[in-house]
C-alpha cells in the first residue's frame, strides 16, 4: 500500500509526476483510446491524487465504483472501502473531505435520493468532494433506466452540478471539478452529472494524456473552514453551531451563510469558463431562429435533429449548457440573442431543465421557451420526435 | 502542532473573559502533564465553560468533563457528536468537534478516523464518537452497528438518558419499557435495547454499561475504550446520563438516580475482548493507564 508521506514536491505517493490542471487538460499529449464512461472515470481518477473514496453499489453507477476501488488497489487512491448505504457513504465522505482529504463518490437515481440529507449538510459545511452521478430514474415503479429527474431534486442543494454529454466530456469535467471546487474562494461539492447508460456504459474513443503525470494534491490549510485534523485551530463555524446561541445571532448568521454558499458557486463561473471552455457550447446555424437548450444525452440528440433540419432547409443551432449550477445566465442570453423559439428537450417527465431557463431568463429575453420534447423511463429521444415538436411549431 | 493551536491569540487576550483564558490554562493538556492527568485533577481544572444551554444539575455536564478529563490525548483527539442535548456542550468546549447531521455521527468518524490515519500515519490521533441514545440507538443504530462490523478504530459513547430529550421528551429504544413518555402515551411497548451486548456482538474489543455516578469508574473506562480503539479496534461505552427534567427530578438529584440505577438498569457490565485483555495489560506496564 502507498503512504501519503511518500509524496515528494515533484511526485504523489504512486510516484506520478505533478503537473497543474492547466497542463494536463491542455498542454499534455494525449493518445487515443476507446472506452465506457465508468473505465474513463477510472482514468480520471488515476490522474487525480486522490485520498479516499467511499462507494455503494447501485446501477448503473457500480462499475465506476469498483474501478475506483482498483485504483486503491493498485496504489493511487489512499482510502477506499464500501458503506453500508448511500445515507451512511455521503456521510463518510463528508468525514473524509472534513479530515483534509480529496474526496470522490458516485451514486445513482435511488441513492442519491437516499443520501438527500448529506448534500446540503456538504455545502453548508463547504467539503469540496466530487460526487459523479450516473443518473437513473427513481421509484416507483423500479427502474434502472436512464432518466435525469434526481438532477432536480440537487438543483438547490447548494452544490456546484455540471453536466458532460459524452465520455470525453466526463474525462475532461471531472479533473477540472476538483480544482475548481478546491478553490479557496469556492470550496463548495460538485456534482459532476452524465447520464446512466448512455454515457457510463457506452464505449467512445477518447484522447487521453499519459497516466505517469497527476494534478496537484489538495490543500486542506487552503480551506475556508480548518480540516478537521488537530493541526489548525478549529472552525467557530464548527465549534459553535448557531443555533445553541441566541435567535437572533442564529438567524442572521444561516441566513448570511446560505447566501455564502451561492455566492460562492456564482464565483466559481471565471473558473468553471477556464477550464471548460466556457458554461455553453453552441453548434450549428449562429443566426438561427429556432434553439435547442440541453445538457448532457438530451444535447446530443438535439444535435442530430439540427443536423436534419438543415437537410430541410430549417436553420437551427443547439445551446448545450455545461453547467446547471452556477446556471450560465449571461451565456444563455448571450446565444438566445435573435432566437424567436427555443426547445428544451429533456429525459424527465417533469422539464425540470425548461422550468429551470424560464425562470432564470423571465423578463430578459424575447426568446419563446418551449419545454419538451420530453421521454422518461428511460426512453430514447430519436431526432424525429424532436423534429416533430419543431414542425409543428413551424407549421402550426 | 498540537497545544499551540488551542492557544487564544495573543491580539484577543486581553479582551478575553476569564473563563476562555481558563479554558486553555486549566484544562488538563497531555503535554502540561507532570503526572498522570485525569479525573484527580478536575476540582482545579477547567474544560466547559458553564455557559452551556443544559439544565441546571444535568449529569451529562458532569460526565462530559469525566470524558475530557480522561482523554489520553486531548489536544490530538477529534470529537464528532450528534443533534441532541449532548451537542449544546460542544460549543463551549476548546477541542476539534463535528456536528453535521442527527443519526450519522458514526459514519462521519468513520471517514475522519480513515483519512487521518492515512494523512499522519505517523501520528496518533484519537477519534471520539458522543452522542445520545436516540442518536445512536434508533435513528444511527445501522451506523454505529456498521461501524463495529467494519472495525473502525474509534470509540463510541452513548450518553444514555432513555429518552429523546432534546425534542422534548419522547420515548427511545432506549427507555425501560412501560415507561410513558410523549409518543408512548400508555408506556412504551418492548424492553430497553441491550445496546451494549450488541455492541460486544457486532465486533467491539470493549464494552461497558454503566452510570456516571462515580468519577474515576467512568474516567477508567474511557481511558481504556481510547486505548483499545487506538491498536484493536471499536469501543462502545453506555453511560448513564439521566435527563432530570423528562423524570421529573430537581437540579441536586441526578446523582441519587445514577446511583439507584448502579443496581438497576446500569448495573455494571463489561466486555473485553482478548486481545484488548492483552493489549490492556502491556498499556498498564507501559504506564498508559
Ligand atoms: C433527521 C432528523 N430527525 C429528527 C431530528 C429531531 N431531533 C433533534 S434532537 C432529537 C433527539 C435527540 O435524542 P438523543 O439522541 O437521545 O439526545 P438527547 O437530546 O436525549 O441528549 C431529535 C429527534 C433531527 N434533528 N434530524
Ligand atoms: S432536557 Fe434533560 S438531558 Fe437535556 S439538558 Fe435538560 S436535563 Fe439534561
Ligand atoms: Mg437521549
Amino acid at each position: 500500500m502507498s503512504k501519503r508521506t511518500d509524496m515528494t514536491d515533484t511526485h504523489n505517493w504512486s510516484g506520478q509526476k505533478l503537473v497543474s490542471t492547466d497542463y494536463m487538460l491542455f498542454e499534455a499529449p494525449r493518445t487515443k483510446h476507446f472506452m465506457t464512461g465508468s473505465e474513463v472515470l477510472k482514468e480520471a481518477v488515476k490522474r487525480c491524487t486522490v485520498d479516499a473514496s467511499v462507494s455503494y453499489p447501485i446501477t448503473p453507477q457500480s462499475e465506476a465504483a469498483h474501478l475506483i476501488g482498483e485504483l486503491w488497489a493498485e496504489g493511487y487512491v489512499g482510502v477506499y472501502f464500501r458503506g453500508e448505504n448511500e445515507f451512511g457513504v455521503m456521510s463518510e465522505v463528508a468525514g473524509c473531505s472534513m479530515a483534509g482529504a480529496r474526496t470522490i463518490t458516485t451514486t445513482s437515481g435511488p441513492g442519491t435520493l437516499r443520501a438527500m440529507e448529506n448534500f446540503a449538510m456538504w455545502s453548508g459545511t463547504r467539503a469540496p468532494m466530487q460526487l459523479v452521478l450516473m443518473a437513473r430514474g427513481i421509484n416507483s415503479p423500479l427502474t434502472i433506466q436512464p432518466d435525469n429527474l434526481e438532477v432536480f431534486y440537487l438543483l438547490e442543494s447548494g452544490m456546484m452540478i455540471w453536466y458532460a454529454e459524452n465520455v470525453q466530456e466526463l474525462f475532461d469535467m471531472s479533473i477540472a471539478a476538483f480544482t475548481v471546487a478546491e478553490k479557496p474562494d469556492v470550496h463548495v461539492p460538485i456534482v459532476t452529472v452524465v447520464d446512466g447508460f448512455f454515457v457510463s456504459h457506452t464505449r467512445e474513443a477518447v484522447e487521453l494524456p499519459d497516466d505517469d503525470i497527476a494534478i496537484e494534491p489538495y490543500d486542506p490549510y487552503a480551506s475556508p473552514l480548518p480540516p478537521i485534523d488537530s493541526e489548525m485551530p478549529p472552525g467557530r463555524f464548527l465549534r459553535d453551531p448557531f443555533v445553541m446561541k441566541s435567535n437572533y445571532i442564529s438567524y442572521a448568521a444561516h441566513a448570511s451563510w446560505q447566501f455564502e454558499i451561492r455566492s460562492a458557486v456564482e464565483r466559481s463561473v471565471p473558473y468553471a469558463k477556464h477550464f471548460l471552455n466556457g458554461l455553453v457550447h453552441v453548434s450549428g446555424d449562429e443566426d438561427a431562429e429556432l434553439a435547442f437548450v440541453a445538457c448532457g444525452t438530451a444535447s446530443q440528440q438535439a444535435k442530430e435533429a439540427q443536423r436534419e433540419l438543415t437537410k430541410l432547409g430549417i436553420k437551427s443551432k443547439v445551446i448545450k449548457l455545461r453547467t446547471i449550477r452556477p446556471f450560465p445566465e449571461a451565456e444563455l442570453l448571450e446565444a438566445l440573442q435573435g432566437v424567436k423559439h427555443a426547445f428544451v428537450p429533456e429525459f424527465n417527465v417533469v422539464g425540470w431543465l425548461a422550468n429551470d431557463v424560464k425562470a432564470k431568463l423571465y423578463g430578459k429575453c424575447d426568446t419563446e421557451i418551449i419545454g419538451g420534447p420530453r421521454v422518461g423511463g428511460g426512453m430514447s429521444m430519436p431526432a424525429e420526435a424532436i423534429i416533430a415538436e419543431v414542425m409543428e411549431k413551424v407549421n402550426g | 502542532m498540537a497545544l499551540d493551536i488551542y492557544k487564544i491569540n495573543p491580539e484577543f487576550r486581553d479582551i478575553m473573559p476569564q473563563e476562555i483564558i481558563d479554558l486553555e490554562e486549566k484544562a488538563t493538556w497531555s503535554v502540561k502533564m507532570e503526572k498522570a492527568r485525569g479525573i484527580k485533577e478536575l476540582p482545579q481544572s477547567k474544560e466547559l465553560l458553564e455557559e452551556h444551554s443544559l439544565c441546571a444539575g444535568c449529569p451529562e455536564a458532569a460526565a462530559l468533563r469525566y470524558v475530557l478529563s480522561a482523554l489520553p490525548v486531548p489536544e490530538e483527539t477529534v470529537i464528532v457528536n450528534s443533534t441532541g442535548c449532548t451537542s449544546l456542550m460542544f460549543p463551549h468546549i476548546a477541542l476539534h468537534t463535528v456536528h453535521s447531521l442527527f443519526g450519522n455521527q458514526n459514519a462521519v468518524a468513520s471517514g475522519i478516523k480513515r483519512v487521518l490515519e492515512w494523512r499522519f500515519p505517523d501520528k496518533q490521533k484519537d477519534v471520539v464518537v458522543l452522542a445520545g441514545d436516540g442518536a445512536t440507538v434508533d435513528i444511527g443504530l445501522d451506523y454505529t452497528l456498521q461501524s463495529f462490523f467494519r472495525q473502525e478504530k474509534i470509540t463510541t459513547i452513548c450518553f444514555d438518558n432513555e429518552v429523546y430529550a432534546n425534542t422534548g421528551g419522547q420515548e427511545s429504544g432506549m427507555t425501560a419499557k412501560g415507561q410513558v413518555f410523549k409518543m408512548a402515551p400508555t408506556g412504551k411497548k418492548f424492553e430497553k435495547v441491550p445496546m451494549w451486548e450488541l455492541a460486544k456482538t457486532s465486533g467491539c474489543h470493549y464494552s461497558v454499561n454503566l452510570t456516571a455516578s462515580a468519577p474515576k469508574q467512568v474516567a477508567k473506562v474511557v481511558r481504556e475504550a481510547i486505548l483499545i480503539a487506538r491498536e484493536i479496534g471499536p469501543t462502545y461505552i453506555n453511560l448513564y446520563t439521566p435527563c432530570i427534567l423528562e423524570i421529573g427530578l430537581s437540579a441536586n438529584e441526578g446523582l441519587g438516580e445514577m446511583k439507584d440505577q448502579d443496581k438497576g438498569r446500569f448495573e455494571f457490565y463489561k466486555h473485553v475482548s482478548p486481545e484488548a485483555e492483552a493489549y490492556l495489560a502491556k498499556c498498564k506496564e507501559e504506564g498508559l493507564l
